[in-house]
C-alpha cells in the first residue's frame, strides 16, 4: 500500500478507545472495547436494549469512570490525553467546549427554567463569551438552523413540543463549536415526522461542520442515515463492526444477522 | 487525462466469497472461489453471466459492501494501490469519493432533500463550490428529462422511472477513474436509455475504466468493448 493514499486520510484519532469496559458491581455492562475515531467519522452504536451502548456512551463521554481499559482524546494541540488522567476542571471544560452530549431525553440536556435564548446563550457564556448583544444574535442564528422561529427565543423550553425541545437541545450544544459529538438515541421517543426532520438537520449539520460523532441508537434506519461505521452490541461486547452499509448489507455475525432481517418493511 | 490502455486500474485476484446464513440452519451459499479479473484504464467491460451467479455481488464486494471472506481487491487510488478487502472504512469512504462510482437503478432517498442538492452532493463532498455542483446537477436532471419543477422537490413521491433516473444523475455528476454499472439501463425507454448510454459513453472517452451489468445485449454492444464471464464452474 503505497504512502501516497496512506497520506490523503487522516492519520490521528480524535478518540481512542481501549479494552474499556464497566462493571455496576459484580454485572458487567460493557467489556473490551477498542476503536479508534477520526475526523469527521460517525459512528454508530447498535444493539437490543441492555447491550451496554448507553454504558459505553457514557465511559467515552467522561460521564462513568471505565472500570478498565482507557480512553483517550486528541486535546486541540493534538496531544492524546488519557481521560482518566485528567483532573476533573479540564473534563468539565473540554465537555463544555470541544464535547457535545445530546440526551434522548431533551429534559436531560436543557434548563427548563430558562428561555430557549438563554439556554443556548449558556454555553457561550460558560467559555467566557460576555458581550450580550453577540450572544443573542448567536442564539438567533442557532435558532434558525434547527429550524425554531426567532419568536420562540424567551419563551421557556417546557412551552415546546418534544421535537423542537430536541431541536434545542441540538442548538445548544452546537453553539461552541465542538469537534465531538455523543448522541443517545437522539430521536427516540418522537413522531416519524419529527424523526425524518431531525435526522435530516443532524445529517446536514455533521456533514456541513465536519464534526466527528458517536451516535447510539436501536433504529438501523437513523444509524445507516448518520453514520459511516457502525458497531454492532450484544450482551456487552462488540461483536463486529465496519462501514455501515457493509454491516447492514453483509452482517457477518448471527446476532447481527438477526438484527437486520428483523427490520420490518414498510 | 491522458490514457494508457493495459493500465490496470482494478486488480482482483483470490476472491472468495461464501454467505453464511446463520439464522438458516446455518446454510453457505459459495458465491467466488479464488476468483481473478483485472480491468484497464478507460476500457468498458461487460459483465456476464446467467442470473444469480453474482454478479450485482462481484461489483458489491469490489465497492466494500460486501466482505471478502479471502483474497485481495486493489484498486489504484491517489497514485498508488489500496486493497478495498482489507481496508478501514475510512479509506473505503475516501475511495468511494475520489475513485469508485457505483450506479445502481435504485435510489436511496433522504427524507426531505430536494433532488437536485442529492445530484450535487457528490461534487460537494468532493469539495466543489456549489454552484458548479448544482450546473452539473441541473445539466444531468435536464439530459434525464427530469422535470425542472421536481428538482426543489424531495425524490421520495417521484415514480420509480423518475427516481432511478435521479439516481443515473447522481452517479455521473462527479466523474470517477472507475465506475460499478449494475443495470443502470433497465426499465428505462428508448430515449432515456440512449442518454444513460451516451453518459457511459462519456464518461469511458474521459478516461473512466467501467464494469458493469447490462441485461440488453444491444445496450452491451454499444457500451463494452470486452465481456467478462462469470460462470457457475468458474464463480463455485
Amino acid at each position: 500500500m503505497s504512502a501516497l493514499a496512506a497520506e490523503t486520510v487522516e492519520m490521528t484519532p480524535i478518540l481512542a478507545a481501549r479494552g474499556v469496559g464497566h462493571a455496576y458491581g459484580d454485572f458487567l455492562a460493557c467489556r473490551d472495547v477498542s476503536f479508534d475515531l477520526y475526523p469527521g467519522e460517525v459512528l454508530g452504536i447498535v444493539g437490543e436494549s441492555g447491550s451496554g451502548k448507553t454504558t459505553l456512551l457514557k465511559c467515552l463521554s467522561g460521564h462513568l469512570e471505565p472500570t478498565e481499559g482507557e480512553v483517550g482524546f486528541a486535546v486541540r494541540d493534538g496531544e492524546m490525553r488519557l481521560l482518566g488522567e485528567m483532573g476533573e476542571p479540564e473534563r468539565r471544560a473540554l465537555a463544555r467546549t470541544d464535547w457535545a452530549f445530546v440526551h434522548q431525553n431533551p429534559r436531560d440536556g436543557l434548563r427548563m427554567s430558562v428561555s430557549a435564548g438563554a439556554n443556548i446563550g449558556e454555553r457561550l457564556m460558560a467559555n467566557g463569551h460576555r458581550h450580550y448583544g453577540n450572544i443573542r444574535e448567536a442564539a438567533l442564528e442557532w435558532l434558525a438552523k434547527v429550524e425554531i422561529d426567532a419568536e420562540r427565543i424567551d419563551d421557556l423550553p417546557r412551552t415546546f413540543s418534544g421535537g423542537m425541545q430536541q431541536r434545542l437541545q441540538i442548538a445548544r450544544n452546537l453553539v461552541t463549536g465542538p469537534r465531538l459529538v455523543f448522541m443517545d438515541e437522539p430521536t427516540g421517543g418522537l413522531d416519524v415526522s419529527v424523526q425524518a426532520r431531525l435526522l435530516d438537520l443532524l445529517r446536514g449539520l455533521v456533514q456541513r461542520l465536519g464534526l466527528s460523532a458517536i451516535v447510539v441508537t436501536h433504529d438501523l434506519a437513523v444509524a445507516r442515515l448518520l453514520s459511516t461505521r457502525l458497531m454492532v452490541m450484544q450482551g456487552g461486547r462488540v461483536i463486529e463492526a465496519g462501514l455501515t452499509d457493509q454491516v447492514l448489507e453483509d452482517p457477518q455475525a448471527p446476532y447481527s444477522q438477526l438484527l437486520v432481517s428483523s427490520v420490518l418493511q414498510v | 487525462m491522458s490514457v494508457d490502455a493495459n493500465t490496470p486500474v482494478l486488480r482482483v485476484s483470490g476472491l472468495t466469497k461464501t454467505f453464511c446464513l446463520h439464522l438458516q440452519d446455518e446454510a453457505r451459499i459459495p458465491v467466488f472461489d479464488a476468483l481473478g479479473f483485472t480491468l484497464n484504464a478507460g476500457e468498458a467491460v461487460a459483465l456476464n453471466g446467467p442470473s444469480g451467479v453474482g454478479k450485482s455481488s462481484f461489483l458489491k464486494l469490489v465497492y466494500g459492501t460486501y466482505l471478502a471472506a479471502a483474497g485481495e481487491i486493489a484498486v489504484m487510488h491517489r497514485g498508488g494501490w489500496v486493497d478495498i478487502a482489507n481496508a478501514e472504512p475510512r479509506q473505503v469512504l475516501d475511495i468511494r469519493r475520489e475513485t469508485l462510482g457505483y450506479v445502481t437503478q435504485f435510489l436511496r432517498v433522504i427524507p426531505r432533500v430536494p433532488t437536485l442538492d442529492i445530484v450535487a452532493e457528490p461534487l460537494i463532498e468532493r469539495g466543489e463550490s456549489e454552484e458548479a455542483a448544482r450546473a452539473r446537477a441541473r445539466d444531468l436532471l435536464n439530459r434525464l428529462n427530469i422535470p425542472e419543477t421536481l428538482w426543489s422537490l424531495s425524490p421520495l413521491t417521484f415514480s420509480g422511472g423518475e427516481q432511478q433516473r435521479v439516481n443515473i444523475a447522481r452517479g455521473f455528476a462527479a466523474s470517477f477513474p472507475i465506475m460499478l454499472l449494475d443495470e443502470p439501463t433497465a426499465s428505462l425507454d428508448a430515449v432515456n436509455r440512449q442518454t444513460v448510454i451516451d453518459l457511459i459513453g462519456e464518461a469511458v472517452a474521459a478516461g473512466s475504466a467501467v464494469i458493469g451489468i447490462f441485461h440488453s445485449k444491444a445496450d452491451r454492444e454499444q457500451i463494452a468493448s470486452r465481456a467478462f464471464e462469470l460462470t457457475p464452474a468458474l464463480a463455485a
